[in-house]
């Protein structure tokens, strides 16, 4: 398990205990000539992108533009109309199981619980991940939610929640994350603690797709922008 | 390596927090079989022959009843999005609705079957016939219902397109249950209904879970 550092300690070099698989630099994955329709609306055609370990990808549009759809495409959750997505230059279809878990998807929906506390919550994300139970109360205080451990979910603030939706990432071995407007309802404290918390995430070599309408503050050479523009 | 207990503990926690999901269908059960002596009079002889069929149908009743919600909530706040996105938990997630499901709309059912019984007049074989087909029957049931409720889960009002569904399928289960009940009440054998009982059960055992799975991804894509 990876272990957890307050954000003074960010700095730190990171212990892990297992590395990814795949390593710095190398081609995680690749999307070639995507296209992608809905309600006979054309989102993007003919898109095309890389992602490597150890890179962020920012995709930016405006509202509509297509950018969770593009998200779910590069989460295996549905598949392209046209074109071809390879993990490790392979094509996804036929990895699909192994590309899922070395993924942490986190959507537009938070994928928590209203009536669950954030505990209960965090251990079924766990499990999920397969990963043994252990306790949260550091993890959470690390988020700034010391003392709403135990309250249903449901009585926490939209920051709040958003707060124990991405706390999944601290506990995650995923090498790439997916993460759909992750800053939404977050404070600016919290969206600077997060992008700490990629920055370290990146330089062990992980990968991060993201969207976000907030340009990011941090400084990394392995920031790439994907814009789609809105399209009628 | 992902196992079934964490799983299983969150829904049974949830069934705890929200008892409205599957009290009021085991009240609906109580209450549809306590209305029939009322309704039809309390001529001993007419309860025990209408018996197996009203106790079935409103069994039949119930668990659908409970079914609607199953994987509302999930769908909603985005957790089925994400399992299905992760795939390996999926199951282990599936499998653990099913079970919290048996356990809190068909169990009870076998639990109030004496209670049953007594309004109904059932006499002492058909009461041994009940429970057995009730043991045999409601996770045959609850497995249905959590097939149709997958199915249904992205459709915004899916509760009628849920009984359209799931009735149906429901039909050679209260054929054979009922069958058996009135088998007993003649003091015939009646095995081979159990058997058939057994046989479907085994069968949707083996493929409801992979169905449920598949219909919650073709939901969520």
């Amino acid at each position: 398990m990876r272990a957890i550092f307050p954000i003074v300690d960010s700095q730190r070099p990171v212990i892990k205990h297992q590395p990814f698989s795949v390593p710095v630099g190398q081609l995680l994955l690749q999307a070639q000539s995507l296209s992608c329709i809905r309600q006979d609306r054309v989102l993007f055609e003919q898109l095309s992108l890389q992602v490597h370990a150890g890179e962020l990808l920012q995709v930016a549009g405006k509202n509509g533009a297509g950018k969770s759809s593009l998200l779910r495409l590069l989460a295996g959750l549905a598949a392209p109309d046209e074109g071809l997505l390879l993990y490790c230059q392979k094509p996804l279809a036929d990895i699909a199981t192994d590309y899922a878990a070395n993924l942490c998807y986190i959507g537009h929906h938070s994928g928590i619980h209203e009536q669950l506390t954030a505990l209960e919550n965090l251990a079924f994300w766990r499990a999920a991940a397969g990963l043994p139970q252990a306790d949260d109360f550091a993890l959470l205080a690390t988020l700034g939610l010391a003392g709403l451990e135990d309250i249903p979910c449901r009585m926490l603030s939209a920051g709040q929640q958003r707060r124990v939706s991405l706390a999944r990432l601290w506990f995650s071995r995923s090498q790439l994350w997916i993460l759909d407007e992750p800053f939404t309802a977050l404070d600016q404290s919290a969206i600077a603690m997060l992008q700490q918390f990629f920055l370290q995430h990146l330089t062990c070599g992980g990968a991060i797709i993201l969207t976000t309408h907030q340009p990011l503050s941090m400084v990394y050479d392995g920031l790439n922008t994907v814009e789609l523009a809105y399209r009628w | 390596m992902v196992t079934l207990g964490p799983f299983l503990k969150r829904e049974l926690r949830l069934l705890a927090r929200q008892k409205a999901d599957w009290l009021n269908p085991v009240l609906f059960f109580v209450i549809v079989l306590s209305l029939f002596p009322l309704g039809v009079g309390p001529e001993p002889n007419l309860l025990r022959i209408i018996a197996p069929g009203v106790i079935w149908i409103a069994a039949l009743l119930s668990v659908l009843l409970a079914a609607e919600r199953l994987f509302k909530d999930d769908y909603r706040n985005g957790v089925v999005e994400q399992l299905v996105a992760s795939r390996q938990p999926l199951l282990a997630f599936v499998l653990a609705k099913l079970l919290a499901n048996w356990l809190s709309t068909g169990l009870p059912l076998v639990l109030l079957s004496p209670l049953v019984a007594l309004l109904l007049n059932v006499d002492m074989a058909s009461f041994t016939a009940m429970v057995l087909t009730l043991l045999l029957g409601t996770p045959l049931l609850s497995l249905l219902s959590v097939l149709g409720a997958a199915l249904t889960v992205s459709a915004d009002k899916g509760g009628i397109l849920l009984a359209l569904l799931i009735l149906p399928l429901y039909i050679p289960l209260l054929i054979f249950a009922s069958a058996a009940m009135e088998a007993a009440g003649m003091a015939l054998p009646y095995h081979g209904q159990l058997a058939v009982m057994l046989a479907m059960l085994l069968f949707a055992l083996a493929l409801v879970p992979v169905a449920v799975t598949s219909a919650l991804k073709i939901n969520v894509s």
